[in-house]
């Protein structure tokens, strides 16, 4: 009956509150994690986010837990990682090596407080650690959304103030440096706003998808283009369209999780960039060869 | 079944233990697994490949949700869906192109999709949700005897691999332009790294889980490559110190609430961080930089 509803009546999804709230706090930190996204890859730091959503799936276990708001553990501890990860690393860029160990350590905290959790708390369950590692953006209530989204349009206004320096320090760091450019304050800046971006987003697609929305439209964009400030607009615009399609296929076909559908299209829409790219280059090869 | 009680006898401990055969085969299958765990990492840690490796590990959950849910073997979803993952990462543009690595990109996209799919053949397949926790954190009741055999038929394969592309490999992980000059050729024996790394992350991930077969792959083979930076010596120490952590970690979680994953990336990561912070006073000490772990 839905999925008639919904085919005959697109515009009809935004008539449910669940919707609207879904699409608000879906489309401010699709916004975000585009845009730090792009960044991610252009500096190779993708690991790093990827360590930081485990960190925030352990954080807001370790919340729930000892009993407070899921979010306030959220954030204190993903922030307070990515800063001590930048602190262990070189120019406050993470070592491979420290982001692993540090992450597996984590991951196994976060099985310790799913236990505790599981086990100590008369009204847990076992879902509560499957909700917290996949999300459940239908769920949200209107108070959350809204503090979802002006979270996620600070991260964006962060992230655009910092944009010029943080460019130039991550695409040449010893240049940048030497020009002045406060090259490790920028390194923890962003981290930061990494760890905002990861730990706004659990909420939305969970702890494990966030990566799928920070390196696929990242990595298409900057395949798509070679122009810094174009590739971070077309980064959140693709992460935007992903939610927004990715929504409304999960509205209509309710067997698909909505976060899968997001990553679905996140995902073709990598491929689909890697695929143009590539014939792109091959005609731009056969016209040399044969000119 | 009454609680078991520790007593400070540990062979008493140990032989009350083993007359239960699922921890027989516990032990068994633990052992097997750090021993190619420690190895393999060795290589992943030296090559700083450990964003691969936990993707890999990763991969291996929406393979065996996918199995269970069309009716197969988990073992088989592991195996399948992580080689291929491998050769994914493998096909893949990877080169250094305007300045950046794109690699880590594609491997996220990767990873993000393997596990935004395993929660789909979850919802497909209802009723699943004390097996998702199995899947993702590992449990080591439910080893069977067949089980192990597998296990140590495919570590058998690996290491006889390893044994014998090792000396290129680790050319070419150390310095691949010079390697590539001396006609080893370091494409391929890239990518048949990933797939033996592969093999590895569904082996491991059958005892740990999908999300913390990293704690084996990673933290033995960099506390061992603090210890001592000579190849031979420093696999041994990365072997010994995993099958510690593994027999450490089933002693304790069988006497204790928490579950297995917990207490086994403690220990690796206490290993660890003991070994850096000794590492770092002894550089300290000697007043120069220390040149291990430093970024290349």
């Amino acid at each position: 009956m839905t999925t008639s509803l919904a085919l005959a009546d697109p515009i009809g999804v935004l008539t449910h509150p669940f919707a609207q709230h879904a699409l608000l706090a879906g489309t401010a930190v699709a916004a975000a994690a585009g845009l730090v996204g792009y960044l991610l890859v252009l500096r190779a730091q993708v690991f790093t986010a990827d360590a930081l959503s485990h960190v925030a799936f352990t954080g807001a276990l370790a919340a729930l837990a000892i009993g407070l708001d899921a979010r306030l553990g959220l954030f204190a501890l993903t922030v307070l990682v990515a800063l001590g990860m930048g602190a262990l690393g070189h120019r406050a860029r993470p070592d491979d090596v420290i982001i692993g160990g540090v992450f597996a350590w984590i991951l196994g905290l976060g099985t310790f407080f799913l236990t505790v959790y599981t086990t100590t708390r008369s009204a847990g369950n076992g879902a509560a650690g499957v909700t917290v590692l996949f999300g459940s953006i239908f769920g949200l209530d209107a108070a959350r959304a809204d503090v979802t989204a002006v979270i996620a349009a600070a991260v964006c206004a962060a992230v655009l103030v910092i944009a010029r320096p943080l460019l130039f320090a991550s695409l040449d760091q010893a240049v940048a440096a030497a020009r002045g450019v406060p090259v490790r304050l920028l390194g923890y800046a962003f981290l930061t706003l990494a760890a905002v971006t990861t730990a706004e987003a659990t909420q939305v697609t969970g702890a494990l998808l966030i990566l799928g929305l920070l390196a696929a439209p990242g990595g298409a964009a900057a395949r798509l283009t070679a122009r810094p400030l174009r590739a971070m607009g077309l980064s959140a615009g693709i992460a935007v369209a992903s939610v927004w399609i990715g929504l409304t296929a999960s509205y209509a076909v309710p067997a698909l999780p909505p976060s899968f559908a997001i990553l679905t299209v996140a995902t073709l829409g990598y491929l689909g960039a890697i695929i143009a790219t590539r014939t792109r280059r091959r005609k731009v090869k056969f016209r040399l060869r044969h000119s | 079944m009454t609680t078991p009680t520790f007593t400070w006898n540990l062979i008493a401990d140990l032989r009350d233990m083993w007359s239960l055969p699922f921890m027989v085969n516990a032990f068994r299958a633990g052992t097997i697994v750090a021993v190619l765990a420690a190895i393999i990492g060795w290589y992943m840690v030296l090559r700083r490949q450990s964003f691969a490796g936990h993707t890999l590990a990763v991969v291996g959950f929406p393979g065996a949700a996918a199995a269970i849910w069309l009716g197969l073997g988990a073992i088989l979803g592991y195996f399948a869906c992580c080689l291929a993952a491998a050769l994914v990462i493998a096909a893949l543009p990877s080169g250094a192109r305007r300045g950046y690595r794109e690699e880590s990109a594609v491997i996220g996209a990767v990873q993000a999709y393997a596990l935004a799919a395993g929660l789909l053949f979850i919802a497909l397949y209802k009723g699943f949700l004390n097996g998702t926790s199995a899947l993702l954190f590992g449990s080591f009741l439910g080893i069977t005897t067949r089980q192990v055999t597998t296990l140590a038929v495919v570590t058998t394969v690996v290491l006889a691999v390893v044994a014998g592309i090792g000396r290129p490999l680790l050319f070419a992980s150390i310095d691949p332009d010079i390697a590539a000059a001396h006609g080893v050729p370091t494409r391929d024996l890239g990518a048949a790294f990933l797939v033996m790394l592969a093999a590895t992350a569904a082996e491991v991930g059958q005892i740990t889980g999908a999300l913390l077969v990293f704690a084996l792959l990673v933290l033995p083979p960099a506390t061992a490559q603090l210890i001592t930076v000579r190849p031979g010596p420093s696999m041994a120490v990365s072997v010994v110190l995993a099958a510690a952590t593994v027999w450490v970690a089933l002693f304790v979680a069988y006497y204790s609430p928490y579950p297995l994953g917990f207490w086994l990336t403690s220990i690796a990561f206490g290993a660890y961080v003991a070994t850096a912070g000794i590492a770092a006073l002894n550089g300290w000490r000697r007043r120069r930089p220390q040149p291990v772990g430093a970024r290349a």
